[in-house]
């Protein structure tokens, strides 16, 4: 093989020597360098960056990994590569522009990043008990079938990163019809600022509940092939099982939560153990699984993505029963005072709205005014509320000195935290079963960084 | 239109910010839109309004906060514990910094108390509350028992040194280095005390007040827009 | 670049452009550069409702070394940009850079410390997409649009002479705060 140009003058694919040792870039075609190299050391351990730019990590993760062979002896990881400064940003918005913010932290579940928040401005404004029950029904239904999309990408990119590419177009198949009621609903696909201080932000549109119904048919019908393609296929189960064991005493020195603490058999969950939005009230199993490793992870999503189609339906028959209620509290000084429609020159306030401030109430224009400028004010204090996310507990830590701006916003995310185990998971396992470990965790780095 | 349409009704005042006994005032702000001297023509700039947390509660505290408290002071002290606080349905105790490390172990330990679940720990700062100024907040969880606490401990921009809780809650790890990349925080004892999210050479900690935004204009046309922390903003 | 480049200038130059720029969008491979919610629109758009296959984005190419096409889809936060440089060097010429996204256009709503306004202060952009995220047919259409440029874009003699323009232009251009009076 020829010496190309290019490996002469690339800045990237030299060696260099460093207090830890030789360090060396590989480009290809160039490892007889390499073991020509590293034979001059009287040691024999190689560390390995899976850099932040990586198809099976996950996101933006830096994984250093030290190997022997194809064992993992050591392994560390690397976060901040998506590190936005959501939080400080947070700091500078009124209270309801922070659910524009929030939502883009864990950018695969933004209804629970909106919930956890919304739910904490509401207990320190506290109106909790004055949300109206429609707006409550909504938040469930979102968060539930956020919870499918969440589960379906988990399973998805699980696959992928494991070679069954079949899973991953499945998946995003059904993570479309998925997305396609969320455009309904809300009015965007992802990253949607729909679930606000003192309820939602718009009534369901007509035709939803059809739509909601005709997408559970279509999910019962399609979900269980994710099952009959892996369940019981032996290259998925060697691939997973015994892969990223932890028992539940790791998970509670770790703090994991979610369906890694349930598949140690610990049927922990924040939705029946302290429940929000009405939660008590819907009937729902919580699965568990006793393998402790990354297929009962596995097996634990699939069967939450069905429970959550019960709860879908549910919400389905009460939303039906309360057509006509209202989505945002009664209070006038808290609710978001704009009614959206779509008119013939786009998306704007909607003409009965405008009919209202301008024409009917003066209170209602300056409330529109001062609500959207100024914001409604917190009382101080703090809170700290925990939602049940597709990934474990999700929180939001908010501190209020009384003003129109959150003083300290800080988003306890699930994927933080169960990053730190993931050494305790691969250390002494193979380079391809740190991939499996990862995917069955779920982090996603949005959350993780903020 | 008639006085008693559901909008005209006046807002609730915002509780008690500076009326309860015990409350930290933490900040004195002046005027409504941060804009001083000439600059204000609002007629609000006479305005001064005292910023304060809620203070220490008053026993009896309400459901299982008394006996726990109680239970605790019975472990480590009357002087381990500054202040206790029910606020929000959330129980919040001040812990004085030395002590912090006793007070997790039998927070986690007892089997009365059996705080197993280490939530997180963030930071606050408060500039303008001298000798208190950063605020280390952990939030802990029971699963036995199904409850949940919060612990803050003080500590001065002087002297920002809390000790670590990485021996007795090993998730701590991540939590604490976080809070030193972004507050400054020390925590001693900590394994391994460096930065995570920002880059590993970064100069100064980001979330603290003192730091600024560090947004850019925004250019348009023929104007420009500032960043949002340098704007006028409303107090 | 290339061959194209030791071409004698005029001779058949037009017709090579047409046929190496057909060739060159025809196959255009990305490089995984998901970062954050874009990099869901982008996988959504390999995915089989807006298959980016049947325009020839079969694979999207893990290794820069083998990738045409940069999709940068997501927020550049500051730990982030010397990695996407680092990215962007490895990946061969001919290459282009889609900004995916208004974080990577221009820092989107994070006007802060941590992320970089904007990836051209980072790498050469090609074609910017706005969105929060871009739905994928959005995407699908920057793409479409890019092929276009690649198809009639320049080669060799002409190349040079186009970009020796267009620096002229930028150095005489009236920066974006003084071009005033418009709105009357």
């Amino acid at each position: 093989m020829t010496q190309t140009r290019s490996t002469q003058s690339d800045p990237y694919a030299t060696t260099r020597d460093t207090i830890e040792g030789k360090i060396f870039t590989v480009t290809g075609q160039d490892w007889d360098s390499v073991v020509a190299g590293l034979s001059d050391e009287p040691e024999e351990r190689i560390v390995v960056n899976m850099g932040p730019q990586h198809p099976s990590t996950h996101g933006v993760l830096r994984l250093i990994l030290e190997l022997d062979g194809e064992t993992v002896t050591e392994a560390r990881v690397g976060v901040g590569y998506l590190h936005t400064g959501i939080e400080k940003n947070m700091e500078f918005r009124s209270w309801t522009q922070g659910v524009t913010y929030v939502t883009r932290a864990d950018y695969l579940m933004p209804f629970h990043n909106e919930t956890a928040y919304s739910l904490g401005v509401e207990r320190l404004l506290g109106i909790t008990d004055e949300i109206p029950e429609k707006a409550s029904v909504m938040r469930v239904l979102l968060m539930e079938l956020n919870r499918i999309a969440s589960h379906l990408v988990a399973i998805a990119t699980g696959g992928m990163e494991i070679g069954a590419l079949t899973v991953m177009t499945i998946g995003f198949r059904e993570r479309e019809m998925t997305l396609d009621l969320f455009e309904l609903i809300t009015g965007l696909r992802m990253n949607h600022a729909f679930i606000r201080p003192g309820g939602v932000a718009q009534d369901l549109p007509p035709g939803a509940l059809d739509k909601i119904r005709e997408y559970v048919q279509w999910m019962h019908k399609h979900l269980p092939e994710y099952a009959a393609l892996c369940n019981a296929n032996p290259i998925f189960k060697a691939r997973l099982q015994g892969v990223g064991h932890l028992d539940l005493a790791g998970c509670m020195a770790f703090a994991l939560s979610g369906p890694v603490l349930r598949s140690t058999g610990y049927a922990y969950d924040l939705r029946r153990a302290q429940p929000y939005c009405g939660y008590e009230t819907y009937d729902f199993d919580v699965p568990t699984w006793d393998t402790m490793d990354a297929y009962g992870r596995f097996r634990i999503r699939l069967q939450e993505m069905h429970e959550s189609l019960r709860i879908v339906e549910q919400c389905a028959d009460r939303l039906a029963e309360l057509d006509g209620a209202p989505v945002m509290v009664a209070d006038k000084k808290v609710a978001w005072p704009s009614r959206l429609a779509v008119g013939t020159d786009g998306m704007g306030n909607s003409l009965d709205h405008i009919k209202h401030i301008m024409g009917e109430s003066m209170e209602s224009l300056i409330h529109h005014f001062k609500l959207v400028t100024e914001g409604f004010r917190v009382p101080a204090g703090q809170a700290y509320v925990p939602i049940e996310s597709p990934r474990g507990e999700l929180g939001c830590h908010l501190v209020s000195d009384g003003g129109t701006k959150p003083y300290r916003a800080h988003l306890r995310d699930p994927s933080f935290g169960h990053l730190q185990a993931l050494p305790a998971m691969c250390e002494g396992s193979m380079i391809a079963d740190v991939i499996v470990a990862i995917a069955s965790l779920d982090p996603v780095l949005g959350g993780v960084d903020r | 239109m008639s006085e008693h349409q559901p909008e005209n009704l006046p807002a609730t005042s915002p509780a008690g910010d500076a009326a309860t006994p015990g409350a930290e005032v933490v900040d004195q702000r002046q005027g409504m839109f941060g804009v001083r001297g000439t600059g204000d023509t609002s007629g609000f700039g006479g305005l001064r309004r005292q910023v304060a947390l809620p203070g220490g509660s008053a026993r009896p505290y309400g459901t299982w906060y008394d006996s726990a408290v109680d239970h605790l002071v019975s472990l480590v002290g009357d002087d381990a514990i500054e202040k206790v606080l029910v606020d929000r349905d959330e129980l919040t105790l001040h812990i004085h910094r030395g002590r912090l490390v006793g007070v997790c172990r039998h927070l986690r330990d007892d089997e009365a108390l059996r705080f197993e679940f280490f939530v997180g720990v963030s930071g606050v700062h408060f500039p303008n509350e001298t000798g208190r100024e950063l605020h280390v907040v952990y939030h802990l969880l029971s699963i036995t028992h199904n409850r949940r606490v919060r612990l803050e401990v003080s500590a001065p921009d002087a002297d920002p040194h809390v000790p670590s809780v990485v021996s007795v809650y090993p998730s701590a790890d991540w939590h604490e280095r976080e809070t030193w990349d972004f507050f400054g925080i020390v925590f001693d004892g900590h394994p391994a005390l460096t930065r995570i999210l920002m880059p590993d050479d970064w100069p100064g900690h980001p979330q603290r007040k003192d730091y600024p935004l560090g947004g850019i204009d925004v250019e348009y046309k023929g104007a420009v827009i500032p960043p949002p922390d340098t704007r006028r903003s409303y107090n | 670049m290339g061959v194209e480049e030791q071409l004698p200038s005029g001779m058949l130059l037009t017709t090579v452009e047409g046929l190496a720029g057909y060739m060159r969008k025809a196959s255009l491979w990305p490089a995984t550069f998901g970062l954050a919610c874009c990099a869901f629109e982008m996988m959504t758009m390999g995915a089989p409702r807006y298959d980016s296959a049947r325009f020839g984005m079969e694979v999207f190419r893990a290794s820069p070394r083998q990738a045409d096409l940069m999709i940068v889809a997501g927020r550049v936060s500051q730990k982030m940009a010397p990695v996407l440089r680092q990215v962007y060097d490895q990946m061969p010429n001919p290459k282009w850079v889609l900004a995916m996204g208004v974080c990577a256009s221009s820092g989107g709503m994070f006007n802060n410390y941590a992320i970089v306004q904007g990836v051209d202060h980072v790498v050469p952009v090609d074609m910017y997409l706005p969105g929060c995220p871009p739905r994928p047919e959005m995407l699908l259409d920057a793409i479409l649009k890019l092929h276009h440029n690649i198809q009639t874009s320049k080669l060799g003699s002409n190349k040079r002479a186009l970009q020796a323009e267009c620096e002229q232009a930028a150095l005489t251009a009236a920066p974006t705060i003084e071009m005033k009076g418009l709105l009357r």
